[in-house]
């Protein structure tokens, strides 16, 4: 599903923010990726979702290969990956079934079938009954919860959840990953990234740890602790 | 269009619509120029189809006057006529006999007795002539060089009148309406170059305040043409707003003038005949100023959002 074959990313000559990163995701994992900030773990999902390209290396996604993607076929590409942010990056002036709509209305698709398909992703998402609200009436988790929904509406395969617990509180955290869990039982491949010790430790899933640019361990059902 | 992309078309007219008037001062700005720039346009337009209409009117009335002898015989006086009706820029020729000059000076005369009085005591002293209309006034030369030869020119009893006050009268027209139009010209040009910045500046700051709103539609893998589509759609519809607004100006001004100076014409700038053209092409005017509105607006937008919205990854 996601493949990393000796991916290195350089800012300014001189500041390597990855160096030679190899890694192999298969469909429908989950995959917590942890390491302190500035280690390269956001630069790491900024190249899988072509924000920025690598310097060197090979990257595959769902068997798309970024070497050969055009700019102008980005726009598909990111249709095809569902992504969450630490800080939601909600439209303010748009309720929350507005925000989730706006993923299906910008990829052209009809009225009815947004009307059809936006509740029932609130309702995975445990936000049914909430769909008028604005953005800034929710609690972090719950907008949180509006990113998800915005980021699974389209149905992707790979969710991509950049440190989306950080911002929120631990009983919000938790009903974040619960979510994630959720989608990823229903066959999505989850990328998640955080460096919350008790989140990492209680899920039980495959850990790679990132320091310095570099893979230092990836291994399955891992414990993590950060020093 | 299928039914996928007129949704989307749809979307970003209607999303286009909602930034017009989230950016209402933004927009007025931008349309205030606009307007003054379609003003200038459409003045020149009219004044232009005026003065064209004013020195029509008067050249018309040039003619030349060829006196005759009384000497000269009708044989001498149809090879005349004939002579300079093979000439291509005589377009009519009419012979005004000694009693017709005579009727017509009475009839100019009426109120003047001594006048009439002299005359009727003489053996009608006028002379018949021969007036010639020219097609193109300001080419009169070469009728000028036949009636200047020895053998026609003996013909002929007083100076032939070129109407040379009229002829200078029209030059000092054609040379104002030339003026005015480069002058409506380096306007047009100049406002529609400050209306394009101010517009351009419009959407910059559109776009600066809206980036965040513009990332995310990018990483929700919005196209380039859905990102874009709602600013073009917003100074199109500058455009057009500022062409009914400046035709609305325009019109307004005119029904003031004709009333305010009783439809008369004022020297040059025959008030009568420019309303009247404008209301006889209402609807072109309205058509074209609105056109250039929208090709102007959206000439800026697509320069600006070029610009200012990236849509390559960076290396």
């Amino acid at each position: 599903m996601i493949l990393l074959d000796r991916v290195t990313k350089v800012y300014n000559r001189s500041n390597t923010a990855l160096d030679r990163i190899s890694l192999h995701i298969e469909p429908k994992e989950f995959v917590i990726i942890v390491g302190k900030s500035g280690a390269g773990k956001s630069s790491l999902l900024r190249l899988l979702t072509r924000e920025e390209r690598p310097s060197s290396g090979k990257i595959i996604i769902g068997g798309i290969d970024y070497d050969k993607l055009k700019d102008r076929d980005i726009p598909l590409l990111r249709r095809k990956i569902g992504v969450v942010f630490q800080d939601f990056k909600l439209l303010p002036q748009k309720t929350v079934f507005e925000n989730v709509a706006f993923a299906l209305e910008i990829v052209g698709y009809g009225n009815k079938e947004i009307n059809h398909t936006v509740p029932r992703v609130l309702e995975i998402v445990g936000l049914t009954g909430k769909e008028k609200r604005m953005p800034m009436e929710l609690s972090g988790g719950e907008r949180q919860r509006v990113a998800i929904a915005r980021a699974i509406v389209r149905q992707p395969k790979i969710l991509i959840a950049d440190e989306p617990t950080g911002n929120l509180d631990p009983k919000h955290a938790w009903d974040v990953i619960r979510v994630l869990e959720k989608i990823n039982r229903y066959g999505t491949t989850v990328l998640l990234t955080t460096h919350n010790q008790d989140i990492v430790n209680r899920l039980k899933r495959r850990v790679v740890t990132i320091s310095d640019g570099r893979i230092v361990s990836d291994r399955a059902n891992a414990e993590y602790h950060s020093r | 269009m299928n039914n996928h992309s007129m949704i989307t078309f749809m979307r970003i007219v209607k999303a286009g619509g909602q930034n017009f008037i989230r950016n209402a001062t933004l927009a007025i700005a931008a349309i205030a120029v606009m307007v003054i720039t379609l003003t200038i346009v459409l003045f020149s337009v009219v004044a232009n189809a005026t003065f064209g209409n004013t020195i029509k009117q008067i050249t018309d009335k040039i003619d030349i006057s060829v006196y005759l002898k009384d000497t000269v015989t009708d044989e001498q006086r149809n090879k005349l006529v004939s002579d300079l009706k093979s000439n291509g820029n005589v377009r009519a020729i009419d012979y005004v006999s000694k009693e017709q000059a005579l009727e017509a000076y009475k009839k100019q005369n009426e109120g003047n007795l001594d006048l009439l009085l002299a005359i009727s005591q003489t053996d009608n002293p006028l002379p018949a002539s021969l007036q010639i209309k020219p097609n193109d006034p300001n080419k009169i030369d070469n009728i000028k060089t036949y009636l200047e030869k020895p053998e026609v020119k003996e013909l002929q009893s007083d100076e032939t009148s070129y109407s040379g006050d009229r002829k200078e009268a029209i030059d000092k027209i054609s040379q104002a309406t030339s003026f005015f139009q480069k002058a409506g010209l380096v306007g047009v040009v100049i406002f529609a170059m400050v209306s394009m910045l101010i517009i351009f500046n419009t959407i910059r700051m559109a776009i600066f305040n809206r980036r965040d709103e513009l990332t995310i539609m990018r990483l929700l893998g919005a196209s380039t043409g859905f990102i874009r589509g709602p600013f073009i759609v917003e100074t199109v519809l500058y455009g057009i707003v500022a062409g009914i607004v400046s035709v609305t100006i325009v019109n307004g001004l005119f029904s003031v003038a004709s009333t305010a100076f009783d439809a008369s014409s004022l020297g040059l700038l025959d008030i009568k005949f420019a309303s009247d053209y404008f209301a006889r092409h209402f609807w072109t005017i309205l058509g074209t100023q609105v056109g250039i509105g929208v090709l102007i607006g959206a000439a800026s937008s697509l320069i600006a959002t070029r610009r200012y919205l990236k849509f390559k990854s960076s290396k």
